[in-house]
């Protein structure tokens, strides 16, 4: 997995992991792999709802020490 | 335009009170189908606060202008966004502090009625939850039943009346909430009580709730009767206060009856909630009040907020007490039962002294309705 940028939002609170993931996503281009770090317990429903209204792909998805990590790649 | 900032007492007075509230819920969609905020007269449109990131304009219509007007969301953050970008937009709007955790977790203590020689019997109602506790006051006594775990509500609630708290009782081992009471107890020098069948695994003291312990509280000796009734656990127990009051913990609620599988036990525990409801509760006076350990709708409350309904009124009413034939019965309470409540096993763990998570996770794990029942 090409991973092309990474955002670290650990540490904050909801909505702020949603608006920079998405600010982040819009930085990247399409097929292109967003990692995103994540401590809000929110963001495990939240991210993978949000990542399929818009049509991206969450290829993966792992929790190591209360860190959630989610690999998301940009709907084409 | 101003955003306002929105208090649970706030919200639940507008529930008891049955007004009109138009909530806009942005929470994930899933979250708001399994729970929400609800009042008989409420409104609500789920937009998940994550589709609003690039402006409101298009949601504007959906939202009433001419009606007071909630934002809410998981913990507050998301609903002061939301709220901010309506206000710019020019719509007055409020958002709830400290959100959905918030309101699971805010009591309204109702009176329900006046005892003896001036003795008073309060219910605590958790709206957002579901949960009902007691409180029986006299002569400077307290005695506390089914508390919830927000132990500084009813410590406050003691304090502002000037009493003692002397009895804590929990008619079951709860697996939908969190129990407050040995922790008040602890705090009190107060008894607590835990019917034993259902203690086999807790690992702190308790003393012994056993059939037809007698309790008086105060002075004017407000009585406090065991009565076993189990069913939803092994050892669920009722209590007939001053003759007038039946406390049903979890066996039978307004509309509903308890749910025998919360311990993994629905098959061995049908036959003593059958027992329970349609022989040991059958022999009780008509008259008696019901006052259960959860409310399911919020139909179930009466004008005044309380959950409180005559026993005579439950036998002719609730389907739960008019199922004839045993075997339609056990199938009743043992097939298709309704999702069982989240992190039951571990808040069943919490309530034997087993683990002691801190207060985040608690939360996390009571949030969502409690689902103790069958209809």
């Amino acid at each position: 997995m090409n991973i092309t940028k990474t955002l670290d939002a650990k540490g904050l609170a909801c909505p702020m992991p949603i608006v920079k993931t998405k600010k982040a996503m819009d930085s990247i281009s399409s097929g292109e792999v967003l990692e995103v770090l994540v401590t809000d317990k929110g963001a495990i429903n939240d991210i993978p709802a949000w990542a399929t209204a818009g049509g991206h792909t969450i290829i993966q998805q792992k929790t190591e020490a209360d860190v959630l990590y989610f690999y998301i790649q940009k709907a084409t | 335009m101003t955003v306002n900032k929105w208090t649970a007492a706030k919200v639940a007075r507008k529930v008891i009170d049955q007004e009109e509230l138009f909530i806009l819920d942005v929470r994930n969609t899933d979250a708001f189908e399994d729970w929400k905020i609800e009042g008989q007269n409420f409104e609500y449109v789920n937009i998940p606060y994550f589709e609003l990131l690039d402006g409101v304009d298009e949601v504007l219509t959906k939202i009433p202008a001419d009606k007071e007007v909630l934002v809410v969301c998981a913990k507050e953050g998301s609903s002061i966004m939301v709220a901010e970008m309506l206000s710019e937009a020019g719509r007055e709007v409020g958002y709830l502090e400290g959100g959905m955790r918030a309101w699971s977790s805010y009591l309204e203590p109702i009176k329900v009625a006046d005892l003896k020689n001036g003795g008073e019997l309060y219910q605590f109602v958790r709206l957002g939850k579901g949960c009902l506790s007691y409180m029986i006051i006299s002569d400077g006594e307290a005695a506390i039943i089914d508390a919830v775990r927000f132990t500084d509500v009813f410590l406050d609630f003691a304090k502002e009346k000037g009493v003692d708290i002397k009895h804590v009782f929990d008619t079951h081992l709860h697996a939908d909430h969190i129990s407050g009471g040995r922790h008040i107890a602890a705090e009190t020098g107060a008894t607590y009580y835990l019917p034993p069948k259902d203690a086999t695994e807790v690992v702190f003291p308790y003393t012994p709730l056993t059939e037809r312990l007698n309790v008086k509280v105060g002075a004017s000796q407000i009585n406090v009767e065991a009565l076993y009734s189990p069913g939803h656990t092994i050892g669920s127990t009722s209590f007939v206060i001053d003759n007038r009051f039946l406390l049903t913990g979890d066996i039978l609620f307004m509309d509903s009856i308890g749910r025998p599988d919360l311990a993994g036990k629905a098959e061995d525990w049908v036959g003593d909630l059958r027992e329970t409801l349609y022989k040991r509760y059958r022999e009780l006076a008509e008259d008696l009040v019901v006052l259960p350990a959860h409310f399911m709708i919020i139909d179930e409350l009466n004008e005044d907020g309380t959950v409180a309904r005559r026993l005579g009124d439950l036998f002719k009413e609730n389907h739960g007490l008019n199922i004839e034939d045993e075997a339609e019965f056990r199938r009743t309470v043992t097939d298709n039962l309704p999702p069982q409540p989240n992190a039951h096993e571990q808040i069943r763990q919490i309530n034997m002294g087993k683990i002691a998570p801190d207060e985040d996770e608690q939360t996390e794990m009571e949030i969502g309705p409690n689902r103790c029942a069958v209809r």
